[in-house]
C-alpha cells in the first residue's frame, strides 16, 4: 500500500513539472518576446491546458497530506515563505491569462504579473529542490532553520537551473504549437536554453562533489543510476538534430526524456527517504487504515479517470495553434 | 514574561486571521457556484422538456456568470491545500491520517467531474447530443455538490470528531463509516448545501429584479424573479429546519457552543432565549438583555422544563470568545427569516402576477443579493469561533495546533501577501461579474467552438464581453 501511494505521488510530481514545467516555461518566455501578435500566440499556445496542468499540483499535495501526512507538515512548514512566494506566484499568472485579455490601458500590469509569477513559481520550485538535496536542518522531527534556513547559495542555483529547464520546456512546446517567426525565435533559443542547462547540471554535479554533499555517495553506489544521464544525454543528442532540421514535434518529447532521466536520478537517490536523509518513506506513511480508505476509492478508480481526462484534453487541442491566436 | 507570551501569541493570531481571511473569501465563489451550478441543469432540463427558448438564453446568460465564480473558486482554493501545512503542521501531522484523506477524496472525485465536464458545458453544446449536454450539466453540479459534501465532512469531524484511536500522537482512523456517516455530517452537509442552493436563488431573483427596475430584458428577468423567489420559498422552511437540526447536534455535543451562541452564562431551569443582548466576558453577564422566559429551554430541547447549561459550567480556559457566536448567530437567522418574508411574500404575489408592479418589492429583492453570502459567512463564524478553542473539539486545542516555530515575522508577511493579492484579483474578479449582469441576458448563444478552451474558466469573461458589447452597440442603433 505504501508503494503503491508512493508511485502516484512520484507520478503526479513528475506529470506536475513536466506540464506545468512547460506553461510556466512559456510564462518566462513571454517576457523575452516583443510584440502582441506573438505575445497572443503564447498565451493561446498554453491558455486551454495550464490550469488542468496546475491540477496535479493539487493531487501532489493531497496525496502528500492524506498519505505522507508527517512529510506533509514538516515540509510545508519548513518552506514557508518559499510557498507563499509560489501561491502569489501561481496566482498572478493564473489571472494574467484572463484579466490580460479584458482590458488595453492595464494591459502592462497582468503581463508583468504573468511573467513574473511564472519566474517566482519556476525559480521557488527549483529551490525546494536544491534545499532538499543539501539537506534540510530538521531536529526531532522539526524543522530548525528559521525564516530562512531552507536558502543558501546551491539552493538558489537549483532555482535557476529549474527556469532554465523550464524554459526550455517552454520553447520546445512553442516550436510544437506555433508557427512562423515565433516558432523560429523558439528554435533559435533552444540551444542556449539547453547549453545553459547542460553547464547547470554538471555545475551542480561538481558543487556536490566538492561539498561532498550525501547525494554523492548514493551516486557512487547505485551505480545502476548512470543509466540516466546516458539516457539525458541520448535525448540531447536527437534534441540537436531535431533543432538543426527542424523537427517539430521532436524537441518536446526529448526534452521530456531528459527531465524524466533527472526526476529518476533524484528519485532513485532519496529512497528510501522521502525527505533526504532524515525521514523515510515508511516513517511518513499514514496508518494502514488511512491508505486503505484512499486506495479502494480515488486510487484505483478516480486517477485513472484523472489520467484519462488528460489525455483526452490533450488530444482535443492538438495540433498548431494558430488558428486560435487569429482569434484574440 | 509577557513578552515570551506575546512572542508566542502573535503568530497564533495571525495565523488564525490568515486562515479566517482566506477561507472567507474562498467559501463565497464555491457557495454561489454549487447553487449556480444546479440552477443551470434545472434550467437545461425544462429547456428539455418544454422547449421554450427563454429557458436556453437564461441558461447562456448564466453559464458566463458561473465560469468567473468557478474560476475564482478555484484559484482561491489551491491556497487552501497549502495552507493546513504551511500555518497548522502539529495539526496537519496529528490528523493527516484522517483530514488527509478525506480532502484528498475532495480533490479527486470533485476535480475529476467537474473539471471533466466544464469543458462540454463551455464550448460542447454543438459537440453532443442533448441529452449529453444535460447530463454534463448535472455531473458539474453533482462535482460541486460533492466538493461541499467532502468539505463539510473533514470539518464535522474537526467539530465532533469520531471513529478513531490515538496512537503516537496522530489521530489514527479506525472506523470510516463512523467519520462518514456520523450524524452530524448529514445535519451540516444539507445545511450547506441548501444555503448554496439558496445563495444562487436569491442571486438570480435579485438580478431579475434589477432588471424589471431598469424595465430591461422584461421575459428573462420575470423568469428568473419568478423562478428564483418560488425556488426559495420552498427551500428557506426546509433550511431553518436543517438550521434547527444543525442547532440540535451543537446542544449535544458542544454544550459550550450552545451556551455561548445563547449568552447564558449560568445553568438555568428552565430556561430562558436572550434575544438580544450585550454579553460581558469580563463580568459574565449580559448587558441590556431583552429575554423570553421557557423559550431557551423549548428550543433547547423541546421541552418546558428542561435545565439548560452555562457557560460558567465550564472552566475560562474551555470557553468560547462569546461576542462573535452570539451575534454571528443572530446575524445568520436574521438573514433567514427576511429571506423567508421576501420569498413568500414575492412568490405570492408573482403567483398572482402582480410582482412587477410593486417596485418597493423589486427594490428590497434587489437588495437582498448579500443576505445569503452574509448567512453563510456569520453561519460559518459561528461554526467555527463558537469550536474555539479547540480545533479538534475537545482533543487538540488550536494553541497547540499551530507551527510551532512559526514567526510573527512570517505570519505577518504571509497575511499581507494574501490580503493585497486576494484583494487585487477578486476587486477585479467581482468587476467582471458586475459588468456580466449589467450587460444582461443578450439573447445571443455560445458560438461554435473555434477558441475553444475548456478548463479554462474565465475565459468566458472575454468572449462575452466582446459579443456583448457588439450587441449592446447594435441595440443602440436602434
Amino acid at each position: 500500500m505504501i508503494a503503491f501511494w508512493v508511485t502516484l505521488l512520484a507520478v503526479s510530481i513528475l506529470l506536475y513539472v513536466l506540464l506545468d514545467g512547460f506553461d510556466l516555461g512559456v510564462g518566462m518566455l513571454f517576457g523575452l518576446t516583443r510584440g502582441e501578435t506573438k505575445r497572443n500566440a503564447m498565451m493561446a499556445a498554453v491558455a486551454p491546458i495550464w490550469d488542468g496542468n496546475e491540477t496535479w499540483l493539487v493531487v501532489t499535495a493531497v496525496i502528500l497530506w492524506g498519505a505522507f501526512p508527517t512529510a506533509y507538515s514538516i515540509l510545508l512548514s519548513a518552506f514557508y515563505l518559499p510557498l507563499l512566494v509560489m501561491l502569489a506566484g501561481l496566482i498572478l499568472r493564473g489571472v494574467a491569462f484572463e484579466y490580460r485579455n479584458k482590458t488595453e490601458r492595464m494591459r502592462w500590469v497582468w503581463d508583468w504579473s504573468f511573467i513574473v509569477g511564472s519566474f517566482a513559481a519556476s525559480f521557488i520550485q527549483g529551490l525546494t529542490v536544491g534545499a532538499l538535496v543539501e539537506g534540510l536542518p530538521i531536529v526531532n522531527g522539526q524543522y530548525a532553520g528559521g525564516d530562512f534556513g531552507w536558502f543558501s547559495p546551491f539552493a538558489s542555483l537549483c532555482g535557476l537551473g529549474l527556469c532554465l529547464g523550464y524554459a526550455l520546456l517552454g520553447a520546445c512546446w512553442l516550436v510544437k504549437k506555433c508557427e512562423g517567426e515565433l516558432r523560429e525565435q523558439a528554435y533559435r533559443l533552444l540551444p542556449y536554453l539547453a547549453i545553459g542547462l547542460l553547464v547547470f547540471l554538471v555545475t551542480v554535479f561538481a558543487y556536490a562533489l566538492a561539498e561532498n554533499l550525501q547525494v554523492i555517495s548514493r551516486w557512487l553506489e547505485r551505480q545502476y543510476l548512470f543509466v540516466f544521464p546516458v539516457i539525458g544525454a541520448l535525448s540531447a543528442i536527437v534534441l540537436a538534430f531535431s533543432v538543426r532540421y527542424r523537427h517539430d514535434d521532436l524537441p518536446f518529447p526529448m526534452v521530456v526524456l531528459i527531465f524524466v532521466a533527472a526526476f529518476g536520478t533524484l528519485a532513485i537517490s532519496f529512497w528510501p527517504y522521502i525527505i533526504p536523509f532524515t525521514l523515510t518513506i515508511d516513517d511518513a506513511a499514514a496508518p494502514q487504515s488511512s491508505l486503505a480508505f484512499m486506495f479502494w476509492g480515488e486510487g484505483l478508480f478516480v486517477f485513472p479517470l484523472l489520467l484519462l481526462y488528460s489525455v483526452i484534453n490533450y488530444s482535443i487541442f492538438r495540433g498548431k495553434v494558430q488558428s486560435i491566436a487569429d482569434h484574440y | 514574561m509577557t513578552e515570551d507570551l506575546a512572542m508566542d501569541a502573535l503568530p497564533l493570531l495571525l495565523s488564525r486571521l490568515q486562515f479566517a481571511f482566506t477561507i472567507s473569501f474562498h467559501i463565497i465563489f464555491p457557495s454561489f457556484s454549487i447553487g449556480l451550478a444546479a440552477w443551470l441543469t434545472v434550467l437545461e432540463a425544462l429547456h428539455l422538456t418544454t422547449g421554450r427558448p427563454a429557458y436556453r438564453v437564461v441558461f447562456e446568460f448564466w453559464l458566463k456568470i458561473f465560469g468567473v465564480a468557478f474560476g475564482l473558486g478555484v484559484v482561491s482554493g489551491i491556497v487552501m491545500a497549502f495552507q493546513f501545512g504551511t500555518n497548522w503542521s502539529v495539526l496537519s501531522r496529528m490528523s493527516g491520517p484522517i483530514q488527509g484523506p478525506l480532502l484528498s477524496y475532495e480533490t479527486f472525485t470533485a476535480f475529476a467531474l467537474e473539471a471533466s465536464f466544464f469543458g462540454v458545458l463551455i464550448f460542447g453544446r454543438a459537440r453532443v447530443p442533448p441529452w449529453f449536454y444535460l447530463f454534463s450539466t448535472a455531473m458539474v453540479a453533482f462535482g460541486t455538490a460533492l466538493s461541499a459534501f467532502w468539505i463539510t465532512t473533514n470539518n464535522s469531524w474537526m467539530q465532533a470528531p469520531v471513529g478513531y484511536v490515538m496512537t503516537n500522537g496522530a489521530f489514527v482512523p479506525d472506523d470510516w463509516t463512523k467519520i462518514i456517516f456520523n450524524r452530524v455530517v448529514w445535519v451540516r452537509f444539507p445545511h450547506m448545501l441548501l444555503a448554496a442552493f439558496l445563495t444562487g436563488a436569491f442571486c438570480v431573483a435579485a438580478t431579475g429584479a434589477w432588471y424589471l427596475l431598469r424595465e430591461r430584458y422584461n421575459a428573462e428577468a420575470h423568469t428568473m424573479l419568478s423562478m428564483g423567489l418560488g425556488l426559495a420559498a420552498v427551500l428557506v422552511p426546509i433550511q431553518i429546519f436543517f438550521g434547527h437540526l444543525t442547532g440540535d447536534y451543537v446542544h449535544d455535543y458542544q454544550p459550550a457552543k450552545f451556551a455561548a451562541i445563547e449568552a447564558r452564562w449560568h445553568d438555568e431551569q428552565p430556561a430562558g432565549e436572550v434575544l438580544i443582548a450585550i454579553p460581558d466576558e469580563a463580568t459574565e453577564r449580559n448587558n441590556y438583555e431583552i429575554k423570553i422566559p421557557i423559550l431557551g429551554s423549548l428550543i433547547g430541547s423541546l421541552s418546558l422544563n428542561s435545565k439548560e447549561v452555562g457557560l460558567t459550567d465550564f472552566p475560562p480556559q474551555d470557553r468560547p470568545p462569546v461576542l462573535i457566536p452570539f451575534f454571528a448567530f443572530r446575524i445568520m437567522v436574521g438573514c433567514g427569516l427576511i429571506m423567508l418574508a421576501l420569498a413568500w411574500f414575492g412568490s405570492y404575489l408573482a403567483l398572482r402576477d402582480r410582482i412587477e408592479e410593486n417596485r418597493w418589492l423589486l427594490w428590497l429583492v434587489f437588495l437582498s443579493f448579500p443576505l445569503p453570502f452574509i448567512a453563510i459567512l456569520t453561519g460559518w463564524f459561528t461554526a467555527e469561533v463558537g469550536r474555539q478553542p479547540w480545533v479538534v473539539y475537545g482533543v487538540l486545542r488550536t494553541a497547540d495546533a499551530v507551527t510551532p516555530f512559526l514567526t510573527a515575522r512570517e505570519a505577518t508577511i504571509s497575511l499581507a501577501v494574501f490580503c493585497t493579492i486576494y484583494t487585487l484579483i477578486f476587486a477585479f474578479g467581482i468587476f467582471y461579474i458586475y459588468r456580466l449582469l449589467h450587460v444582461g441576458p443578450v439573447g445571443h448563444l455560445i458560438k461554435p467552438a473555434i477558441a475553444a478552451v475548456p478548463n479554462r474558466p474565465m475565459s468566458l469573461v472575454g468572449h462575452g464581453l466582446i459579443s456583448d458589447a457588439g450587441y449592446i452597440g447594435g441595440e443602440e442603433q436602434r
